[in-house]
């Protein structure tokens, strides 16, 4: 899976998670600039990307993730090692 | 219906109409999204539960504190939930020699939230139970060592199911059959586990607040009663008007066995209480054949209270069965395995449960299993009796018209009736009446069997217990009402209902007559009662003012007990002085 298309799919995660249909996330978006992204729908949000990619984050990327790039590097690092 | 996580977070800011039950959870882990879920699961299913989530691990302090969050909250019902995975924490570094006693020192921490709890407020716990942790320090042989968390987590749930069976205000959850049905990999999420202590995926929550949205929907009376099933490939293999009685597939080989097993768990569900009926396309002769004749069939005629085998539409006859049942359509869950069958009766009636079996039938069972459609928030063994309830009932309307006047037909049954205050062998099924009733009850006002025994000792009420028997057969307790002494002169009638079973049999006129007996007895002057508008119970909207009682303002009745009428019913009274003198 290509970067965009990974990008792509998070949006359309974020959007349901954080329920704003118009939200836009660009890579440098992280989780003070948007509403309702608390400790507790980052939860909501790790588990959405774990079902809808079928992966499993490890908990440093789920503390240690600071903003939707880091976020995507971990997805596709998990989407490759998949493939393997 | 199980909905996902995310589902239940939109619902949990659902907004209903309905009155509130408030719901506290406490735990010693992070139930922060459980909560949301358990609001948003319990609103979906029609219940305004507002749930308030204590602060993580403050169990002890809240229920110590008679001054709390969760005392100041007022909850209908506490949420207790220890997780394993923090007992297990605890349980690592205790000295082997204190590890033995691990099971009982938790269930007596249990036992000390529920006499706090008993002693703070008057709210039902809702306890879960124990999950389990893959730990064997000494490989299968840990599971008869006292020393292990295998051995003592199992003792735990042993033990905390007898605690439970001894306390009526504890309603169990059972969160490990959760995890056994999804497993532990859906079940637990580690990574979550350490970095916010939620020791449960929210796929596992979903589940979680599912069982508990159970133990509350109950609660408020939702329970299904009836199982309407079909004959051919839902009971057995095969048709039996094509295949003849030996060619059907019943016994324990292959095929055969699925449906045996099938029959195995509606026979038990009988004796649990629910009823059995049969809704079948078939001649009746060749359909009732099988039962009488085939050895291996495990259900027979006697266990089904209604059985209607004939060529017409299927929607029809189930309105029929459920008529005579006097049950509501909503408490009737109805097996075809034509899905062509159940979108018909589907769409029929919309309020039935239908539930979508799966085609090979060794998976019917299991699908039912899960569907959980039985939740129950009490137990009167006397239940299973009700089969032959309802054939007398049979017998009751098949002499029926054979008498030219309802008059004639009623004295004909030579009904007795009796009325007693609730004591401690009734509190039960009082209470299981209060839970259950939906037509004939003027206020449907539901009530734990400890609520009832906190009423029946209250020198505050006057409580009737009414039975009635008559030539084919005992009803049993099935009537109910609740007086409460307003002041020397007046009651209020906060409880009347009645039994489905005996509604147009004069027993509301007879109940009506003992009332103001009693009220009388007891010197006071005046009644005041008042009817509570709900989905169900119109028929019994003007029953007040048919018994003589002037309305006041809307829905609100009061009658002078001197000016009171007796009304006319066939009911013989069975009267003792003792019990007289005991309201």
């Amino acid at each position: 899976m290509k970067r965009t298309e990974v990008f792509k799919k998070l949006t359309d995660i974020c959007r349901e998670v954080f329920e704003d249909e118009k939200l836009i996330i660009t890579e440098e978006t992280n989780a003070q600039e948007v509403a309702g992204w608390d400790s507790l729908t980052h939860f909501s949000l790790i588990s959405e990307l774990e079902m809808a990619f079928n992966i499993r984050f490890t908990l440093g990327e789920i503390q240690g993730c600071k903003n939707v790039r880091e976020l995507v590097d971990a997805l596709l690092l998990h989407l490759e090692e998949k493939d393997l | 219906m199980h909905y996902a996580w995310k589902e239940l977070k939109k619902a949990a800011s659902m907004q209903l109409e309905t009155k509130e039950d408030r719901v506290a959870v406490l735990g010693n882990c992070s139930t922060q999204l459980f909560a949301t879920a358990l609001q948003g699961q319990a609103r979906l299913c029609g219940i305004n539960v507002l749930v308030y989530d204590a602060e993580y691990d403050q169990i002890d302090v809240q229920l110590i504190d008679p001054l709390s969050e969760v005392y100041c909250f007022q909850p209908d019902e506490i949420l207790l939930w220890i997780s394993s995975q923090r007992l297990y924490e605890e349980f690592m570094v205790l000295p082997v020699t204190e590890k033995s006693g691990y099971a009982d020192k938790v269930l007596q921490r249990l036992r000390y939230y529920w006499d706090l709890i008993a002693g703070n407020c008057g709210a039902r716990v809702l306890q879960m139970n124990f999950t389990e942790i893959q730990d064997k320090p000494l490989g299968q042989f840990s599971c008869k060592v006292e020393e292990t968390f295998t051995y003592q987590i199992r003792k735990l749930n042993a033990s905390l199911q007898e605690a439970m069976a001894a306390d009526r205000n504890i309603y169990p959850v059972d969160l490990l059959s959760v995890q056994v049905r999804i497993g532990q990999e859906q079940f637990f999420h580690a990574p979550f586990y350490y970095s916010a202590k939620m020791p449960v995926s929210l796929d596992g929550i979903s589940y979680m607040a599912e069982a508990a949205t159970g133990v509350l929907t109950a609660m408020h009376g939702h329970m299904k009663k009836c199982i309407i099933t079909d004959l051919d490939n839902t009971l057995w293999g095969g048709i039996v008007g094509d295949d003849g009685i030996g060619g059907i597939e019943i016994g324990e080989l292959g095929r055969g066995h699925a449906f045996t097993n099938l029959q195995r768990w509606l026979k038990q569900l009988k004796e649990y209480g629910v009823i059995l009926a049969v809704c079948s396309k078939n001649e009746e002769k060749v359909a009732r054949e099988p039962f009488e004749k085939h050895r291996e069939m495990v259900l027979r005629l006697d266990d089904f209270s209604v059985f209607v085998a004939d060529w017409k539409d299927k929607a029809a006859n189930i309105c029929l069965i459920q008529e005579t049942l006097n049950i509501g359509m909503d408490a009737i869950v109805f097996l075809d395995d034509s899905p062509f069958e159940r979108g018909l009766v589907r769409q029929a009636i919309p309020a039935l449960e239908v539930p979508e079996l799966p085609e090979d039938p060794a998976l019917c069972l299991e699908y039912l299993q899960y569907c959980n459609y039985f939740e129950a928030i009490s137990y009167a063994s006397a239940d299973g009796n009700r089969t032959g309830m309802y054939q007398a009932e049979f017998a009751r309307r098949q002499s029926q018209t054979s008498y030219g006047s309802l008059d004639g037909y009623l004295q004909s049954l030579g009904m007795e009736g009796r009325v007693q205050p609730f004591s401690s062998d009734n509190f039960a099924r009082v209470a299981q009446l209060t839970q259950r009733s939906n037509q004939f009850n003027l206020r449907t006002v539901r009530y734990t069997q400890e609520e009832i025994a906190r009423i029946a000792k209250s020198s505050q009420y006057l409580t009737l217990a009414f039975s009635l028997k008559d030539k084919y057969g005992d009803y049993g307790l099935v009537a109910v009402a609740i007086l409460e002494k307003k002041s020397v002169t007046e009651v209020f009638i906060d409880t009347w209902l009645m039994s489905c079973r005996v509604f147009k049999r004069g027993m509301e006129e007879f109940v009506m007559n003992c009332m103001v007996r009693i009220v009388r007895q007891h010197g006071f002057l005046l009644i005041n009662a008042q009817y509570l508008p709900t989905a169900k119970n119109v028929p019994v909207k003007d029953i007040y003012t048919k018994m003589g009682f002037t309305e006041i303002q809307e829905n609100w009745y009061c009658l002078k007990t001197n000016d009171y009428q007796q009304q006319k019913n066939f009911i013989k009274e069975v009267r003792n002085d003792e019990e007289d003198r005991s309201f």
